[in-house]
């Protein structure tokens, strides 16, 4: 059995900066993730970021995890990767894991930082489980780290900023995208991301949705259908596209099955990404020693989730008694830094969310 | 298919590496995962729902949905989404649930 001071499952934004910051206050840290690399998220991203330059606004996601990934090894962490955290045995504390497919690991820790990141949403539509049919980020993954095209004419559902920056991303691979459509009657993402792709040629449908996907073992085609403003499909409206792929961007549920199994009190809350755990400033959760940070906690930014992950692992270190001295200034830094990232017009929706849950909570 | 060239990224292929997809011998490369070779051999179809025998091919990519499941070097249920290919892999669809030896 391995054990540590601070364990941290997940190695994205996160989980990394939990890992530097809980390193620095002097506690002993093993950070977890299930990936052959750290960096979640910030693998597959080759756009500039948006969002503040304290946190690398501008610089292109996978840089970023490399500045974040060369912090990390200037400090004493030890790192397991094609480890995935399974499941944890309450009594104990103790968390179990399976290293590459076919070896269980123990992991007894202090304090632990759950930064498992979030997972694609799917649609509900007929034949929705074709091959061909994938999520935006795994088209993503196969195309900005394997360097693979996922096929050759692409339907993009969802015109929030994941599936606008993906449909960039495919044409810069070469793939041509038929249409990006969107159930509401507005885009939801950056009108830049917006324009980049109109400026390609690529119609940006909104009001549409997907009435049925066909094809004989794979995805061949799919008929979409206009809505109505109660979201209900118009008769006379359908159109079939020739496509062989299709990338569903509707959406991120956080990775709470972890929390869950802990014992964690959650709450459903839109808002934030569905079943979210109750946690409270310093990102603990309602089962102490367990926090939380980055999309796990809800459904944000890279930019944000580093912050979160900053209290997290500042906290998890110090209430085992560790501080290099700049504990109370680091941690009313990081939570003002919160407080002015959510402040813009982009946070409302997250503090309207995090207020409904601390409502909830009580 | 692979992406040849490209206006930002650079792709820094490891050494080609031979494996087995169902008696056929294919190449891949090594650093990336099996389903992305597969995919990249023009392979879609890696798995089949359990009651309907729906064909069925990777949705997340990051280890999560399961929906990617095959046999592989005889053991059952691996994820190939985020397993990395190794030289001499045999690689199979799985039919049922496996069995853990
Ligand atoms: C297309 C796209 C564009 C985006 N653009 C921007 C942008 O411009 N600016 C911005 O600020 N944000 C952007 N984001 C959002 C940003 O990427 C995420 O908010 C951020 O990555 C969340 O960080 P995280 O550390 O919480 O989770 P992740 O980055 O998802 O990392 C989670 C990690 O946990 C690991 N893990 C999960 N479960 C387990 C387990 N059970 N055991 C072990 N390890 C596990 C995973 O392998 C992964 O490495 C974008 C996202 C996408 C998809």
């Amino acid at each position: 059995m391995i054990k540590t001071d601070v364990a941290i499952i997940g190695g994205g934004p996160a989980g990394l900066s939990a890992a530097i910051a809980a390193a620095d206050m002097g506690a002993h840290v093993t950070l977890v993730d299930r990936n052959q690399e750290l960096g979640g998220q910030l693998l597959k991203q080759t756009h500039m970021f948006f969002g503040s330059r304290e946190e690398y606004a501008s610089t292109r996601g996978f840089d970023i995890a490399n500045i974040l990934k060369e912090e990390l090894k200037k400090r004493n962490v030890d790192v397991l990767l094609n480890t995935t955290v399974v499941g944890y045995y309450k009594d104990d504390g103790v968390w179990g894991m399976e290293h590459g497919e076919d070896k269980f690991v123990k992991l007894k820790a202090k304090k632990t930082v759950v930064a498992t990141g979030a997972m694609e949403r799917h649609l509900l539509f007929p034949n929705n489980d074709l091959p061909g049919i994938y999520g935006a980020g795994a088209v993503q993954t196969l195309m900005n780290q394997y360097g693979v095209v996922p096929g050759k004419r692409v339907l993009m559902v969802g015109a929030g900023n994941i599936g606008l920056i993906v449909s960039y991303q495919l044409l810069q691979a070469g793939v041509e995208v038929a249409a990006i459509i969107d159930a509401a009657p507005t885009i939801g993402g950056y009108l830049v991301h917006a324009s980049k792709v109109r400026r390609q040629g690529v119609p940006i449908m909104t009001s549409y949705t997907v009435k049925k996907a066909y094809g004989n073992g794979v995805l061949e085609g799919a008929t979409i259908v206009k809505v109505d403003n109660r979201f209900q499909p118009i008769p006379g409206t359908e159109m079939d596209m020739d496509i062989d792929t299709m990338c569903i961007a509707v959406g991120l549920n956080p990775l709470v099955e972890l929390l869950w199994q802990a014992g964690c009190e959650m709450r459903y809350i839109p808002q934030l990404g569905g079943h979210v755990p109750v946690k409270d400033e310093n990102y603990e959760t309602t089962v102490e020693g367990i926090y939380v940070a980055g999309d796990a906690a809800e459904i944000e930014e890279a930019t944000s989730a580093m912050v979160e992950g900053r209290i997290a692992g500042l906290n998890a270190a110090y209430t085992m008694g560790f501080d290099n001295g700049h504990y109370c200034d680091e941690r009313e830094k990081a939570i003002k830094r919160l407080q002015d990232l959510r402040s813009g017009p982009v946070g409302v929706k997250i503090s309207n969310g995090l207020l409904k849950l601390a409502e909830e909570a009580v | 298919m692979r992406i040849e060239s490209h206006p930002i990224l650079e792709f820094k292929r490891g050494n080609a590496l031979k494996f087995i997809f169902d008696g056929q011998e294919m190449v891949g490369y090594e650093g990336e995962t099996i389903a992305a070779a597969l995919h990249a051999n023009g392979v879609k179809i890696l798995s089949h729902s359990l009651k309907e025998g729906r064909p069925r091919g990777f949705y997340c990519a990051i280890g999560n949905c399961s929906s990617c499941l095959m046999k592989v070097n005889g053991t059952p249920n691996v994820r190939v989404c985020t397993e990395p290919l190794k030289d001499g892999m045999v690689v199979e669809t799985q039919h049922g649930k496996g069995v853990i030896k």
